[in-house]
């Protein structure tokens, strides 16, 4: 629906007329830009502003108890949009799981985040690092050594192992936060 | 020192100034456009980015120096140096301050008018020469565009010359002691400002050269040096268009505390800066636009200023 004014206007057959008048307006509001700050980040003297949730380098974090939250089970590889994820599953000697190697191929990544929404334990998490840049394309393949940090990364209380109901070195069934103690159902009598 | 020698050093003086003039007015402009769009011109290369132009140099002369095999080869080389020297004559009439000019012509505003009709030959020749449909196309409008803009050029400075009294630009400056001619004349002001802006196609009449339209327009098939005296020819035009405004219509080099040639070289700044400004804020018109304003409402504008101007003249003197 047009505007009440542009039928007025054709009713009266006037012409809406640009004058130079405006040409000026313009010429002016361009020249007071000259006392505004300018809207430039001068990287890398100055950084721009990163969220906590921005999406970047990926790296791989431990339990609050030191131990690798990692447990190979393949669901952000599958998740991957471009195959960049490649791991092998091995286990302890206590039966807990963890990959063999991981590697993350980062010519290949496109920062989706789609691992991280993937992964079951918050192994795999992105961080707010973007500078990554390498001079041979064979060094953006990153290994578990490069990937693995000493941290929780951002989520500092979660442990899988305590929430799941895995029976795992140090835990029995039954024994995880809001877990309770399985039936033996022989015991359950009329 | 004998005259001959400090006229030699003048000429040299006035060369060297004009050019370096040219070659900075590449930092200038990008520095301004930036300030102008809120963000930073180049300031990495040197000390507020003043090497760039020195690494634009660099870069124009570094480049392969190609004709390409469908051009008319003389006259594709010969294009480019025409601006130039078409230019750089013009800036011999000009009066940077009492004593300072190259030579002291009786006709040296017709020499000028002269000069920016031989400008025309380089865009169409260049155009022509590149023999590709982009370059044609952006020929034919630039010389169009140019050829109708200096006929309200010439007018428009008609009424100043009345008003002086002589071509002579020394003079025309010296018959503003007691009254800028801006204030008289300024319809011829705007008429010839707008006219000098579209002399050296600079936005807003850029047509035929701008990036968005005809790809380059008649420069399309240049690269190298050949493009850079283009490009410098360009910016030479600006400067030459600013001294000529300063010299015609706001004194020249008068003013009161400062040297006189310092008061020119401000007041051509200021003028190129301006040339900035329109670049850096106003829309490009589209072809026809700009082609009947010129003929529609600056030519009537031109005409009339000369006859009021000369009545006036005529009634003041009986």
């Amino acid at each position: 629906m047009l505007p009440l004014n542009h039928h007025l206007d054709a009713l009266l057959q006037r012409k809406k007329r640009e004058s130079m008048f405006s040409l000026l307006k313009t010429l002016w509001a361009v020249f007071i830009t000259m006392f505004r700050k300018r809207a430039t980040i001068l990287y890398p003297e100055e950084r721009p502003y990163i969220p906590p949730r921005w999406r970047g380098r990926i790296i791989l974090s431990r339990d609050p108890d030191g131990q690798e939250r990692c447990v190979a089970c393949y669901l952000c590889a599958v998740a991957c949009p471009v195959d960049c994820i490649a791991l092998q599953a091995a286990a302890d000697e206590h039966g807990r799981r963890y990959p063999e190697f991981f590697r993350i191929n980062f010519s290949r990544c496109i920062f989706c985040g789609y691992c991280e929404e993937a992964c079951p334990t918050y192994a795999i998490q992105l961080t707010t690092d973007f500078e990554m840049s390498e001079y041979r394309r064979t060094n953006l393949v990153y290994e578990k050594e490069d990937l693995l940090i000493s941290g929780p990364g951002k989520y500092h209380d979660y442990n899988f192992y305590r929430v799941a109901g895995i029976s795992i070195k140090g835990k029995d069934k039954g024994e995880a936060e809001n877990e309770e103690k399985p039936i033996d159902v022989k015991s359950l009598m009329p | 020192m004998s005259p001959f020698v400090v006229q030699l050093v003048i000429v040299f003086g006035i060369l060297v100034v004009v050019l370096t003039i040219g070659g900075m007015l590449i930092w200038l402009e990008r520095r301004l456009l930036g300030l102008w769009q809120d963000r930073y011109g180049p300031n990495r290369v040197g000390p507020f980015g003043l090497l760039q132009v020195l690494a634009d140099m660099i870069k124009v002369f570094a480049k392969e120096d190609w004709v390409p095999p469908f051009a008319d080869k003389a006259v594709f080389i010969i294009a480019p140096a025409v601006i130039v020297v078409v230019v750089l004559m013009s800036y011999t009439v000009i009066p940077f301050a009492p004593g300072i000019a190259v030579v002291d012509l009786n006709i040296g505003l017709l020499f000028f008018l002269a000069m920016s009709s031989l400008g025309v030959y380089s865009v169409a020749l260049a155009g022509w020469a590149s023999s590709s449909k982009y370059s044609l196309l952006g020929g034919l409008r630039a010389s169009a565009q140019m050829l109708s803009y200096e006929v309200f050029m010439g007018l428009s400075l008609m009424g100043v010359v009345m008003l002086a009294g002589s071509f002579n630009l020394r003079e025309i400056v010296e018959a503003q002691r007691t009254m800028w001619f801006v204030i008289p004349q300024f319809i011829g002001f705007a008429v010839f400002f707008i006219a000098g802006i579209a002399e050296t196609h600079r936005l807003p009449f850029d047509l035929p050269e701008a990036e968005s339209e005809l790809v380059a327009g008649y420069h399309s098939e240049y690269s190298g040096m050949k493009f850079g005296m283009f490009f410098v020819g360009e910016y030479l035009g600006i400067a030459l268009i600013s001294a000529l405004t300063v010299a015609l219509f706001f004194g020249g080099w008068m003013g009161p505390v400062l040297p006189p040639l310092a008061w020119f070289l401000v007041k051509t700044f200021l003028f190129i800066c301006f040339f900035i400004l329109l670049r850096a804020a106003l829309p490009r018109p589209r072809y026809d636009q700009l082609m009947t304003f010129g003929w529609k409402v600056m030519l009537p504008l031109s005409l009339a200023n000369l006859l009021i101007t000369g009545a006036i003249i005529l009634s003041r003197k009986s």
